[in-house]
């Protein structure tokens, strides 16, 4: 794919390189190697080093299963625009099976699957999005008359790793919600023992799937990965940390109000029900849709779509803090306090008015 | 009263003076603790720093209560016998039966009796307090170790982490503070109550140390 820009207006045919079967400007390939060292958390110079790595080796293999999910994670990777889906990822990694854009279909389909299996065992990637339901034998969700445990268990365990993209493979995501009716689980729960890498999200951002696979490509291994298994240079630090609504947080300016005038400010969603402060996601800095913008930025606060379970913890998305378990959805843990400091009041103030009026005993001494 | 009295040096320095700072602190940390989690002041301009200062002085009240319960502990080990915190324990059946005697005795079913430390539901209830503290100070440092990484704040609290969601840590911290001001309540009304009730200077004492004893209960 090709912009008439400035970029493209200067380039003579021998600052082009060769990715795969593919050429693209030398520039362009370099500006991609420095925003991966950039998403990676690496200084600029490394994108040398990983422009050798891309340049030399040879594209890894990689199929992409989804199980229940709602191809959002799909959607999110072809959106991908620096770079493009068309002009890198597919340069980068030969993608050999994706359900939804592969052309062949039904057992065509599954066999070229089964080929990268068998042919390529322990050196492709498998890419799962969607998650794995376990109750009653994993009915739940078939493909090709198999289960998805049947399958992610002979895809994910003969790879070399598997990238788990979107919470629902990370941890069971918005099928496994309460009261999780199929007994949905993430991929590295259904299937222990793999390798595997946790980009969560709702959907997982695309620059952090290529930064994964780029670092692998240029290191050998694998990023460093938090107790969740999700790479620090993605879900490091927090929302909050890096939000550029964070001078209004320090500040005290909050919205109130949707629409209100702090709002309109651009002020901190906070007391909205922000998530931000307990989210773990490169969000602010890496954004969305090209860079163009985030949820914070578009107006509305965090729903910690990259924690565990966050459909049921980080609930209500709109209210501060979670409803306190056992009491109906109408408390919040405010409500709770003042009404459990209200009720000691009163119960010391009958106590007080018992001891006035109750019969004089002959006292004795007592301590505290 | 009837009884002769004796002026007993129960509580000592150590003691009064981490109850008081925890006084201090608990009460800082609520009203910052509470604007954290509820900001009712709101800034006109962006150059105020409220929640910058909220945040400030509940990290600093936090230091200090953590440093309050450290000095209470190692004096629960060199301090007088009312100062340990065995005393809290109600685990033996004649602190059992304390217990329930004492409660009769809240509730006006039957006489009181007299202590020169803490009574045995008094020692429960600040056991429970205790442990109260300890989950603050754990989800305190659990939530403060989102944004500061290191070995401290992961031993601190950040281990936390692990057993429970961050939203949850939070909405816990938060709650356990009301526990805290129902305690605060009962406690002050209690002591009040027991001191009018049985003249022993009980209020007097977390100021000077003494409390007076009839002669008759001396031994306990
Ligand atoms: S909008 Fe959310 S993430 Fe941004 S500063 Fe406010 S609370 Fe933090």
């Amino acid at each position: 794919m090709k912009f008439l820009s400035d970029d493209s207006l200067d380039e003579g045919p021998e600052s082009m390189v060769a990715i795969g079967d593919k050429k693209v400007s030398r520039r362009d390939f370099m500006k991609f190697c420095t925003a991966m060292a950039a998403v990676l958390a690496l200084p600029e110079t490394f994108a040398g080093t990983i422009a050798e790595a891309i340049e030399k080796k040879q594209r890894p293999y990689v199929v992409w299963l989804e199980f229940q999910d709602c191809a959002g994670d799909s959607e999110s990777m072809l959106r991908a625009s620096k770079p493009t889906i068309s002009q890198i990822v597919l340069d980068v990694i030969s993608l050999d099976y994706h359900e939804t854009i592969m052309a062949p279909s039904g057992k065509q389909a599954e066999k070229s699957l089964m080929d990268v299996v068998k042919n390529q065992k322990g050196k492709y990637i498998a890419i799962v999005e969607g998650a794995i339901p376990l109750k009653d034998g994993g009915v739940y969700c078939c493909i090709g008359g198999r289960t998805a445990l049947d399958i992610a268990k002979e895809v994910c365990g003969n790879a070399a790793f598997t990238i788990n993209v979107g919470s629902c493979s990370c941890w069971g995501g918005i099928a496994s919600a309460n009261p999780n009716p199929t007994g949905a689980v993430g991929v590295g729960e259904a299937v222990p023992g793999i390798t595997y890498v946790n980009l969560p999200g709702c959907p997982m951002n695309v620059e952090n799937v290529t930064a994964t696979i780029v670092h692998y490509l240029t290191f050998g291994n694998l990023p460093v990965l938090d107790s969740r298994h999700r790479p620090y240079f993605a879900h490091g630090k927090t929302v909050h940390e890096n939000c550029e609504r964070r001078a209004h947080y320090d500040a005290g300016q909050f919205v109130r109000q949707w629409g209100d005038e702090g709002h309109r400010q651009g002020w901190c969603l906070y007391e909205m029900g922000c998530k931000g402060p307990v989210a773990h996601f490169n969000c602010p800095s890496v954004r969305w849709n090209g860079a163009t913008s985030w949820p914070v930025q578009g107006g509305h606060g965090c729903i910690a779509c990259a924690s565990d379970h966050n459909w049921d913890v980080a609930y209500p998305f709109y209210g501060r803090l979670p409803k306190v378990p056992g009491f109906g959805i109408e408390s919040t843990a405010d409500k709770i306090g003042a009404g459990l400091a209200a009720a000691t009041a009163a119960g010391l103030l009958v106590h007080g008015i018992g001891r006035a009026i109750s019969p004089k005993k002959d006292k004795e001494e007592g301590g505290e | 009263m009837k009884y002769e009295r004796g002026r007993v040096y129960t509580w000592e320095f150590p003691v009064r003076f981490t109850h008081w700072i925890n006084f201090l602190c608990v009460l800082a940390l609520s009203v910052t603790g509470y604007y954290v989690g509820r900001p009712f002041i709101h800034a006109y301009s962006s150059t105020q720093y409220i929640m910058g200062w909220m945040r400030f002085i509940h990290f600093v009240a936090a230091y200090a209560f953590l440093m309050s319960i450290i000095i209470r502990l190692y004096w629960s080990l060199v301090g007088n016998k009312h100062a340990c915190i065995c005393e809290w324990l109600p685990f033996t059946g004649e602190k059992l039966k304390r217990v329930a005697d004492d409660i009769k005795c809240y509730l006006f079913l039957s006489k009181s009796s007299c202590h020169v430390g803490h009574t045995a539901l008094g020692g429960l209830t600040y056991l429970l307090l205790f442990l109260v503290f300890l989950f603050e100070v754990f989800s305190g440092f659990a939530l403060y170790s989102v944004n500061h990484s290191g070995v401290i704040w992961a031993l601190l609290g950040g281990w936390l982490k692990s057993i429970m969601e961050l939203s949850t840590i939070r909405l816990y911290h938060h709650l356990f503070m009301y526990v805290i001001l129902v305690f605060a309540m009962v406690h002050v009304y209690i002591a009040w109550f027991s001191d009018s009730r049985d003249k022993t200077g009980l209020m007097g004492s977390i100021f000077t140390g003494y409390k007076f004893i009839a002669e008759k209960d001396m031994k306990q």
